[in-house]
């Protein structure tokens, strides 16, 4: 076995030849299979480490949020004979008294001020609120003694949950008193106490009580701002697409165009937010003209319109991929013949790249719709306590609200900012499932 | 003065019986390098003419000139005259799209829209309106299909995509998609590099049995293909035809010796 042999050519000259099975040739391939090995299992590190970022996000999110969606309800004797109230006004009566005169009338005992005051507070400030709607779907109770749900406030609602720390710490380092827990214990021995699906997290807007705030304002309010951001980046966006892919000229002023795209979809998402405000709401004053302004300040259309022009180059940088990425000899075969130029476009370019369109679209309505910054510029940071039912009524959106949650101190709120939270994801992971679902199920048929 | 004019009106009318396109100095430019340098050719009516060529010898430019493909590239500019029938293609008065639909084109890989092969061979007439109502267009896409002789193969799955064809079936779809427009001239681009022996075959043979009713231009690569299908064969050398005539002559009797050497297969 020569190994590494000198070989003669026959002609004087000779050279030397690698042998397969040369000690040399065998440690180069060892050291060539050790380092594939090793940068596999970088990448798998990697690939894990990540995973195990996520599986702990999640786990936090999700650990935080899942108490938020129930909540203890405490089952009030009212009574409803009361003269002043009729079916009429059984919507807007104030239940206040009425309330109070229930949950007090559990506890015949409770005679002292001080002592009433603090009962008082474990039912929730809303739950006046909350008998009203109770009563206004059941007409048919006014004039009687009702047995209605009504939510506890949230320091019992968590006290419920286990949520209030450790309870054998010295009483005035808790937040709830030793008799406000003797108070809460007989209420569900009585059974009294139940735990329910929080309806009201998923039917109100914000409030100040935990208990009482819900996310369906912000819901809405996305809503409400993805409409009008989708009905404006879209159409424009494609239109801005097709042509510079396949009308302009390519010359130095289309070059430049699209380096500018490119750039404003690197642009920090406030400096949309502040454009808004200065275009939409403030408009530029030019003395004898004013461009723009007098869009309303916290609402859904300003919003939209902030986030359209942010959503703007995502979107025709995703078109034109798409567009792109038809083959040439489509439109060939479209121009042989005799379609024209736009119908060529619209009668089979468009069509096959409408799928990596839609796909671009979903992806950047759902960056659109996790977007705090620019919102917080015109003013959807607002207290916001009434569901908008127009685009230019004041609304808050998903991230927002989270954000706002997130500043909150009461405990409560932890548990709505993690819920939101999961939420807002769950919406994020729908979008881009269907990004996904739509990829795969018009995949290039060519 | 009168007799010369009438001479030359009797002269041209003579000589348009037997040319169907006429094309003189055509030169064509990418930006500022000359892929074509005063090309002139004459072809004749209801013959297949063939362009031959080694590879970047200009004969595809060529024939993407004959239906003004060229326009689709930005930076390509087109000078000389080419008539067809006597009217001038490059007139601002001609509108292209018309003009494609008179010089129909086959292009080198299948290139069938994915849609089915009945929308297909429908989509030109369609667009032009060819056709008045839904029978007249089935109709035509019968007809269309049988004269490229595809339709004893798919008549029961016209809803088919015309993708999921075989690669000669999809090139008979793109040849029967042209002729669906009534084009009086087919360019065809190397239409059977893409096939295997037996597609090409059935291709060529298709090819000679559309001379009786079109006039075709096709470019290809292949000495024999051109020596079975044309009738008139033209040249091309680097951006200049060195030889027209006659396909007999220019394969047993070449007069310029590039020629002789590309076809015995010393350059190319």
């Amino acid at each position: 076995m020569t190994d590494i042999a000198p070989e003669n050519m026959g002609d004087g000259t000779t050279v030397t030849r690698l042998r397969h099975h040369s000690p040399e040739r065998r440690a180069r391939t060892a050291k060539r299979f050790a380092a594939e090995r090793r940068f596999k299992y970088l990448g798998l590190s990697a690939v894990l480490l990540a995973a195990a970022f996520l599986v702990l996000l999640l786990w936090t999110v999700v650990g935080n949020a899942l108490p938020a969606f129930t909540a203890h309800y405490v089952k009030v004797p009212l009574d409803l004979t009361t003269e002043k109230l009729t079916k009429e006004n059984a919507a807007d009566f104030n239940y206040r008294k009425i309330v109070r005169a229930g949950f007090g009338g559990l506890f015949p005992d409770v005679k002292k001020r001080r002592e009433k005051r603090s009962l008082n507070k474990l039912v929730s400030s809303g739950a006046a609120i909350a008998a009203r709607w109770e009563v206004s779907d059941n007409l048919d109770w006014v004039g009687t003694k009702a047995e209605v749900l009504l939510p506890l406030s949230d320091t019992a609602d968590l006290y419920f949950k286990d949520l209030l720390g450790d309870l054998s710490r010295p009483e005035s380092e808790r937040t709830i008193s030793d008799k406000e827990i003797a108070w809460l214990k007989e209420l569900d021995e009585q059974g009294r106490i139940e735990r329910t699906w929080n309806t009201i997290f998923f039917s109100n807007g914000a409030s100040r009580e935990s208990e009482m705030a819900g996310i369906w304002g912000a819901v809405v309010g996305s809503f409400l701002t993805l409409i009008v951001t989708l009905a404006l980046s879209f159409p424009v966006g494609v239109a801005g697409a097709i042509y510079l892919e396949e009308f302009a000229p390519k010359n130095r002023l289309t070059d430049l165009i699209e380096v500018n795209i490119n750039n404003l979809a690197a642009v920090p998402s406030i400096v949309f937010g502040l454009l808004g405000l200065g275009i939409f709401i403030n408009g530029v004053d030019f003395g004898w003209f004013t461009l723009g302004g007098g869009s309303p300040r916290s609402a859904a259309l300003t919003g939209g319109m902030v986030l359209a022009l942010m959503t703007l180059p995502t979107m025709i940088i995703a078109s034109r991929a798409a567009i792109k990425s038809v083959p040439p000899s489509i439109r060939e075969a479209a121009l042989g013949v005799g379609a024209s130029k736009i119908q060529t476009v619209f009668h089979h370019v468009l069509p096959l790249a409408m799928p990596g369109v839609l796909t671009g679209s979903i992806i950047g309505m759902a960056r659109a719709l996790g977007e705090t910054a620019p919102l917080l510029m015109i003013g959807m940071v607002a207290f916001i306590v009434d569901i908008p039912g127009s685009l230019s009524d004041p609304a808050t959106v998903l991230p927002v609200q989270i954000y706002m949650w997130a500043d909150f101190p009461e405990i409560g709120f932890q548990q709505k900012t993690a819920a939101a939270t999961l939420i807002l994801l769950g919406f994020l992971v729908l979008m881009n499932g269907l990004a996904v679902v739509l990829r795969s199920k018009f995949e290039r048929r060519w | 003065m009168d007799t010369l004019v009438d001479n030359i009106i009797a002269e041209a009318s003579g000589k348009e019986a037997n040319i169907k396109m006429r094309c003189r100095d055509v030169s064509v430019f990418y930006a500022e390098k000359q892929a074509l340098n005063e090309v002139n050719l004459d072809i004749k009516p209801k013959q297949v003419t063939a362009l031959i060529g080694p590879s970047g010898c200009g004969k595809s430019t060529f024939l993407r000139c004959l239906n003004r493909m060229n326009d689709t590239i930005d930076i390509c500019r087109v000078t000389g005259e080419i008539l067809l029938d006597n009217e001038d293609i490059y007139d601002p008065s001609i509108d292209v799209v018309d003009l494609r639909a008179d010089v129909g084109m086959v292009f080198q890989k299948p290139n069938p829209f994915p849609k089915s092969i009945y929308e297909n061979v429908a989509y030109g007439p369609r667009i032009h309106g060819l056709a008045r109502g839904k029978a007249e267009l089935t109709q035509i896409v019968e007809k269309s299909l049988k004269r490229a002789g595809l339709w004893e193969e798919v008549k029961d799955r016209l809803d088919e995509p015309g993708t999921g064809l075989s690669g000669g079936q999809q090139q008979r779809l793109c040849i029967a998609r042209a002729i669906a427009v009534s084009p009086e001239v087919i360019l065809m681009d190397e239409p059977c590099s893409a096939l295997d022996p037996i597609a090409t075959a059935v291709v060529e043979e298709l090819i000679d049995e559309l001379r009786q009713n079109y006039t075709i231009v096709i470019v290809t690569h292949s000495m024999q293909q051109a020596a079975r299908v044309s009738q008139e064969t033209a040249f091309f050398h680097l951006g200049n035809i060195v030889e027209t005539g006659s396909t007999d002559e220019i394969f047993t009797n070449p007069k310029d010796p590039r020629t002789e050497s590309y076809i015995t297969g010393r350059i190319g």
